[in-house]
């Protein structure tokens, strides 16, 4: 057994860094997720001896490490992966969850859903094959889904004998398409995840490359300030009232923060009645809090005895969301039943729930091109388009790209109960 | 790290204690699983931190293979007494003796495949509609692939193929009569971050996860305790060993594994440096490749 000693100190205090893959079958993309688990440590033995023995079985020359991430029967069998899995790895300076998503286009509604809580997309793309259709819809997704940062890696770089040209045209070619998307941050890495090459050891057939390894990237990214810390939001889930002797009078309201910086004193009102109050308290526990902010869960409780219920929500007197029962939303459409104009739909958003009708289908988003389709507007499975819905109460809104949590809505289907849309507020 | 961020352990105790309240928000009778494992003594934690000052407002469940460790028990007893909580017992033997399962046979015979009647035959007793579980996806495999609301028909059966999407952290909790959730609020925590929790939430755990002096024997490369439930071939040699448990289960199918480790820093040192899985010390699932995913299906927790 190796015997290093551990610093727990540090690991104790480390970030969270959410991150998503995308890329299509053949990109590698498996192999990259192994191979960033491989290098730093991350996979047990009896891990490794499994996909080992797996290899072997089915004749293969080297170990398969991406049977690492292929957990299902049919996905071992088909040697696909049907659905988004979760991947946990940690280093000395972040924690790192990774939703692994596959990429063919019947599958962009498993995309959207592991973008939905990253903080940062990795796009791989064939360095033989260049920007292709796929680069393009996983660019445009990140952008639709607001991932902060985005990282190109150029793999196979060793198939293309770590050619400089072929990176530079890569790069070149995204930023042509990417300057009609939404994207900030985005950065660009040749590697090589089958040889290791830049991924977590700096390469050494690569020379003319003087920017950090992917996972220098990871480690170092700044994710602090891409939260919303302005705009102050509590959705309300539960009233706590314990009714016990010892607390008699509690009346405390669990959270979890949207948006902004709550403090004992802020003077708030209450949403949708517009009563308005102090803070008196943020606790969890047996702790006073001296703020709270994203993605804290706490316990508010208010100086004033005013009616507060599931669903309300706890703002800002002078910050206050938008009300309104008429929203237009982007939607990607999950479901194989398609989406019927004036049909009624359940919705959430934050801890509250209404129906909505669909009104109007402004257009629908060709996700290879960008092109707007006003003529085409049936909506199905894996379609992207731009929608107005009415529910049957005013929500309080904030647009997507203002706040991630305020912004976002889910459809349901009433009759299956299943998840059909994802709705971002424009 | 600025001043507007909380550490990994907090953000995902933050997740976690969301999740929980959404459960009891919106489920109409909600139970927690509690099998006297560090991960439903955590999940118990993390409940009474969400509604405190309030009391835990759901009932814990314990499915009792009948097999267990006795410290398990006196721990859960305990513990229940501590919080005031109310506990309800699924007994398989009692499933056996009604005979609605049949006990297995043979040298590795376990009650683990049996638990599942025992369990979806409380829920439906209770009309518990949310089962919530202490599974971490970086468990098992067939584990990465579940949401934290993963809906069970009226079989208590799990269809991996056709799974609700689950987004940003919008959880859609409409299902029909009859059917359920399993609920899983620690998904995204590893064994390392159990540890590390424990130890800044200072949480009291039963003694079989510290070192201690045991009888055991070898078996499939596993050290299992010498138990009046566990029959033993010839070849096996009793042994007394210093060792500890990584995981408490079924005591016919939980591994143990050779440990100095008494203190909680002591099993954080070890848990980073060790390179096998938590349940690579489970005989439940070295059955087959796919064992887990097989159970799950079936309506397995």
């Amino acid at each position: 057994m190796e015997k290093e000693e551990f610093d727990n100190e540090k690991y104790m205090n480390m970030e969270l860094l959410r991150f998503t893959t995308a890329g299509s079958v053949d990109d590698g993309k498996s192999t990259l997720i192994g191979r960033l688990l491989y290098d730093s440590k991350s996979i047990f033995e009896d891990q490794y001896e499994a996909i080992k023995k797996s290899s072997e079985a089915k004749g293969e020359e080297h170990i398969n490490l991406a049977l690492l991430t292929d957990g299902l029967k049919d996905e071992i069998e088909q040697g696909i992966t049907i659905d988004v899995a979760y991947r946990y790895f940690a280093t000395p300076k972040r924690k790192f969850i990774i939703a692994d998503t596959p990429g063919h286009i019947q599958y962009t509604r498993n995309m959207v859903t592991g973008a939905s809580t990253a903080n940062l997309a990795i796009i791989l793309v064939d360095a033989r094959h260049g920007v292709v259709e796929q680069t393009c819809r996983h660019a445009f997704i990140a952008s639709l889904l607001k991932i902060p940062h985005v990282i190109i890696c150029i793999n196979k770089m060793d198939l293309v004998d770590y050619s400089q040209e072929v990176y530079d045209k890569v790069k070149t070619d995204f930023k042509n398409f990417s300057s009609k998307l939404e994207v900030t941050d985005v950065r660009f890495i040749p590697i090589s995840a089958l040889k290791g090459d830049n991924v977590v050891k700096r390469s050494e057939n690569m020379d003319w490359f003087d920017g950090p390894t992917l996972m220098y990237q990871l480690e170092n990214v700044h994710i602090a300030s891409d939260r919303n810390y302005v705009d102050c939001r509590f959705p309300v889930q539960n009233v706590i009232r314990p009714m016990s002797d010892k607390f008699h009078d509690f009346r405390g309201y669990g959270g979890r923060v949207a948006g902004g910086i709550f403090k004992p004193g802020d003077k708030v009102t209450i949403l949708p009645s517009g009563l308005t109050s102090t803070i008196k308290t943020i606790e969890l526990y047996d702790k006073k809090l001296e703020k709270a902010y994203p993605p804290m869960s706490v316990t508010i409780t208010l100086e004033d005895d005013v009616d507060v219920s599931r669903g309300d929500m706890i703002v800002r007197d002078d910050n206050q969301p938008e009300a309104t029962q008429d929203i237009e939303i982007m939607v990607c459409w999950l479901n194989d039943k398609p989406l019927v104009l004036n049909g009624l739909y359940a919705i959430k958003h934050t801890s509250k729930e209404a129906r909505c009708k669909i009104v109007a289908i402004k257009y629908k988003v060709d996700v290879n091109t960008l092109h707007r389709m006003e003529d085409d507007k049936a909506v199905g499975k894996n379609d992207i388009a731009r929608i107005s819905i009415r529910t049957t109460h005013p929500l309080f809104i904030d647009k997507y790209r203002r706040n991630r949590n305020t912004g976002s809505i889910i459809i349901i289907d009433e009759g299956t109960n299943n998840t059909v849309g994802a709705g971002m507020i424009i | 790290m600025s001043t507007n961020n909380i550490n990994h352990l907090k953000e995902l105790e933050a997740e976690a204690i969301f999740v929980i309240r959404e459960v009891a928000a919106e489920c109409q009778k909600p139970v927690l699983m509690f099998s006297g494992g560090k991960d439903s003594i955590i999940m118990t934690h993390l409940a009474m931190k969400a509604f405190y000052p309030a009391k835990i407002p759901f009932p814990l469940l314990h499915v009792d293979t009948g097999h267990n460790f006795d410290e398990t028990i006196r721990f859960r007893d305990a513990m229940i007494k501590e919080i005031g909580a109310n506990l309800i017992i699924g007994s398989v033997q009692k499933s056996i003796d009604e005979g609605k399962v049949a006990e297995e046979t043979g040298i590795n015979a376990s009650r683990i495949t049996l638990q599942t009647t025992t369990l979806l035959e409380a829920l439906d007793e209770h009309r518990f509609d949310a089962a919530l579980g202490g599974a971490r996806r970086d468990e098992e495999k067939a584990r990465a692939k579940e949401r934290f609301f993963s809906h069970r028909d009226d079989f208590g059966q799990w269809d991996p193929k056709n799974q609700r999407p689950e987004l940003w952290n919008i959880f859609n909790t409409k299902k029909n009569m009859g059917e359920h959730f399993r609920v899983f609020p620690i998904s995204n925590w590893t064994e390392l971050d159990v540890w590390q929790y424990i130890q800044m939430e200072d949480i009291k755990l039963p003694n079989l996860y510290f070192s201690h002096q045991r009888e055991v024997f070898e078996r499939d490369g596993m050290l299992l305790a010498k138990s009046e439930h566990i029959q033993l071939r010839d070849s096996e040699v009793v042994k007394e060993m210093t060792v500890r448990f990584r995981t408490i289960g079924d005591i016919t199918s939980t591994g143990a594994v050779e440990s100095e480790a008494a203190t909680l820093e002591d099993i954080i040192q070890e848990v980073a440096s060790t390179r096998t899985t938590e349940r690579g010390g489970r005989a439940d699932d070295k059955r087959s490749e796919t064992s887990m995913e097989d159970r799950k299906k079936k309506g397995y927790f």
